[in-house]
């Protein structure tokens, strides 16, 4: 009855005066509350005697922001949700056919997406400002869903968990760092050999592990990483420890140009005059970062294609079923061994590639880069994204890296917070909250039913949440 | 009881769990064509011999030969090379894979060759499993599991079918509806079939022998006819009673 009415009325009057109404509330309450949180603040002057300093403009866009939000809350959120729970069946019809166009396409449209957010920023920010964009975001974010992708083969798909993944990561790195600069091999030779020397140490950690699952497996791994990690800091006669490597050469464009403006076959000085005079172009760090966008953007959707293929190929379902029942597998005439062991092998060979790559990039690089945390990270996109998910993964990844290098860019919580606030101190604060807030919500990721990799007539989707989770 | 031309022997096996010994010198022994039915009360070794078989885990002592090769102590995955398929105890199908996804496993051996003549001769023998092929092989009933979990074992083209307790938790028109097929699949193809029971009635009468296990060992053992005609047998497996 309550409901009803309340609906009835509200859809009566106008929102906007009884937003205004509320929006006025929120900003006396919000005042009230944050007079003495922000307004005032005790500090000590030079002669250390106290003093009062009064903070009015935040604590006045404090509270217009409390009376904005509730303004809009009211004026616009209910009243949309109000209508769409009326016209609930229409609009639920349309939804699902615009669903399913978006469905059926989403991932030409995600790589359409991709493939133009460079040209988006260039247009909106200009050269130099793209740089920003297009490397702490694009290519930041496009690593770690690689790295997730990869990592995801030995974890979602074959159901290992491996704690120690950033070793690989580092592998790859230090084998383009240290036969670049010290043999001066070109990337697009070294990226393959980066590769295939992480899948090795892959098939290394494989074999002591072969008989381990679930925690124990875990911690094995967990300490192979550290291992590597310590390797590389003490050997200092081979990678200068933790000092690290600096000069490693950027990669050129196979071979045709390179983006050193002091080199000959400098961008610039390579294309045709005619080019560059028409687009008015000027030396720029952005193209390398473009460059480096889409090799990464490639890098990752290799990872992608292989592993869709890999799926609907034996070794793919064998791995799943690995996940699933290990003694069901071995007495189908599987050899679980050579199945963990590629497992192992080419998730550990994508995150090699992504080292190679990180490093090029980055220009120096150091142990500091490949601790546990990076593992922990990798590990918890491809949980949150839905163990076994591409799509997932990669929102994951967009929604963790990503998030942490907005609140960089969040310098105005500073007015809010104070000068001395670092927001990106609080990134792992967000990595944290987020995590708890996904698996509450979605306990499985955020794409948590498995996709077959065949049909014989048309899906029929069955939810996740009937199934029970596969036993050891 | 014919050794030299049995499909299976299995000489004087013991297998252990640690320090604990579960198979006390087992002999049975599975000719080509035949049913051969084992029965026995929980905890007797029925499942321990039948993974035994499969190598997992692997005898101590004696000896199993398969159409003339030792198989003792082969890799379990070699094992199921030579043709011996398993219905698992507890049926062990992969419960996040379609029921599709998971023939598709049992057809590994020959990398899928026979995939679409094979899954057709499953689908006609459990016609249910056809309607639910996109289905995860979790959400299936209990008696539509064990279906998939024969239909598995029969994709890997078996020359010999270990069976453990396919009725186990089944109702009983889905127990005639399996031990019907198994029945079906011995007459028209020849597919020999060894079988794990509780529901010593229903197997022995499907089986042409039987062998009855008591604490590791082989106590008893002759046609499923006599067998079930046996006083011993009928007053500890048949009528509720105990040995
Ligand atoms: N994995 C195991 N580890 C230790 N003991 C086991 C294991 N599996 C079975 N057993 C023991 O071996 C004996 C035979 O078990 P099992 O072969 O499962 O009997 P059945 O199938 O006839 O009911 C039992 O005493 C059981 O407790
Ligand atoms: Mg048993």
């Amino acid at each position: 009855m309550t409901a009803i009415s309340d609906t009835t009325t509200r859809q009566a009057s106008s929102p906007y005066g009884e937003a205004a109404r509320q929006a006025l509330w929120a900003a006396l309450l919000s005042f009230g509350l944050f007079f003495f949180f922000i307004g005032l603040e005790s500090t000590q002057d030079i002669s250390n005697r106290l003093i009062l300093q009064s903070h009015w403009v935040t604590l006045a866009i404090v509270v217009a922001l409390v009376a904005l939000g509730r303004f809009l809350f009211i004026a616009f959120v209910i009243p949309a949700v109000d209508r769409r729970r009326a016209n609930r069946a229409p609009i639920a019809v349309v939804d699902e056919k615009d669903q399913s166009f978006i469905r059926r396409h989403r991932f030409k449209i995600m790589i359409a997406l991709l493939v133009l957010y460079p040209i988006f920023i260039l247009s909106t920010a200009g050269l130099q400002g793209s740089l920003k964009w297009v490397n702490n975001f694009g290519v930041q974010v496009l690593i770690y869903v690689m790295l997730a992708w990869g990592l995801n083969i030995v974890v979602g798909l074959a159901g290992l968990l491996d704690l120690g993944y950033v070793a690989f990561y580092a592998v790859g790195a230090y084998a383009y760092a240290l036969l670049g600069t010290e043999f001066g091999l070109s990337f697009w030779i070294l990226l393959p050999a980066a590769g295939i020397m992480a899948a090795f140490w892959g098939i290394i950690l494989g074999f002591p592990v072969l008989r381990l699952r679930g925690d124990y497996l875990a911690i094995v791994t967990l300490a192979f990483g550290e291992i590597i990690r310590l390797v590389l800091i003490n050997w200092r006669e081979v990678t200068n420890g933790s000092a690290g490597i600096s000069g490693i050469p950027k990669i050129t464009f196979f071979g045709l140009f390179d983006f050193n403006i002091s080199s000959p076959d400098y961008i610039l000085k390579v294309l045709p005059e005619s080019i560059v005079t028409l687009f008015a172009l000027r030396p720029s760090g952005a193209y390398y970062t473009i460059f480096l966008y889409y090799l990464i953007l490639a890098l990752a959707m290799l990872t992608a294609f292989v592993t869709i293929r890999l799926r609907r190929l034996p070794v793919g379902r064998a791995w799943e079923a690995l996940r699933e029942d290990e003694i069901a597998c071995r007495s189908l005439g599987i050899n679980t061994t050579n199945t963990k062991l590629t497992a192992f092998a080419i998730g550990a060979m994508f995150g090699g590639f992504a080292g190679a790559f990180f490093a090029a990039r980055q220009g120096f690089i150091n142990p500091e880069s490949f601790v546990f945390l990076q593992s922990a990270i990798i590990l918890a996109i491809v949980v949150l994204g839905g163990m076994g998910s591409l799509s997932g993964i990669a929102i994951a990844a967009l929604v963790m890296i990503g998030g942490m290098e907005i609140l960089r860019e969040m310098q105005f919580l500073k007015i809010v917070f104070g000068q001395s606030f670092t927001p990106e101190l609080y990134r792992m604060l967000l990595f944290g909250i987020a995590m708890v807030v996904v698996m509450v919500w979605k306990p499985r990721g955020f794409v948590g039913s498995r996709e077959p990799t065949a049909y014989l007539k048309e899906a029929r989707a069955v939810s996740s949440t009937f199934t029970k989770e596969g036993h050891g | 009881m014919t050794g030299q031309t049995a499909l299976l022997a299995v000489e004087k096996v013991e297998t252990f769990y640690g320090n604990i010994r579960a198979l006390n010198g087992v002999d049975v022994s599975v000719n080509k064509g035949e049913i051969v039915a084992l029965i026995g009360a929980n905890g007797a070794g029925k499942s321990t011999l039948m993974m035994t078989i499969c190598g997992a885990p692997h005898a101590r002592s004696g000896r199993i030969v398969f159409e003339g090769t030792d198989i003792t102590t082969m890799p379990t995955h070699e094992i199921a090379r030579l043709r011996i398929a398993q219905s698992p105890e507890g049926r062990r199908i992969f419960p996040r894979m379609s029921v599709r996804e998971n023939l598709q496993m049992g057809a590994s051996l020959d990398n899928m060759q026979y995939f679409d003549q094979d899954v057709e001769k499953v689908f006609t023998l459990f016609p249910r499993l056809k309607e639910r092929i996109d289905q995860r092989g979790g959400t299936l009933s209990g008696g539509e599991q064990q279906m998939l979990s024969i239909g598995r074992a029969l994709m890997a083209r078996p020359k010999l079918l270990l069976l453990d307790e396919p009725s186990l938790g089944l109702a009983p028109l889905i127990v005639k509806q399996i031990f019907d097929a198994i029945r079906e699949l011995n007459r028209t193809e020849g597919l020999t079939v060894f079988l794990v029971e509780q529901n010593a009635f229903g197997a022995l009468k499907l089986a042409h022998r039987g062998y009855v296990m008591v604490n590791g060992a082989v106590t008893m053992s002759g046609s499923g006819r006599d067998l079930l005609a046996n006083p011993e047998v009928r007053a500890a497996y048949l009528e509720g009673g105990r040995h």
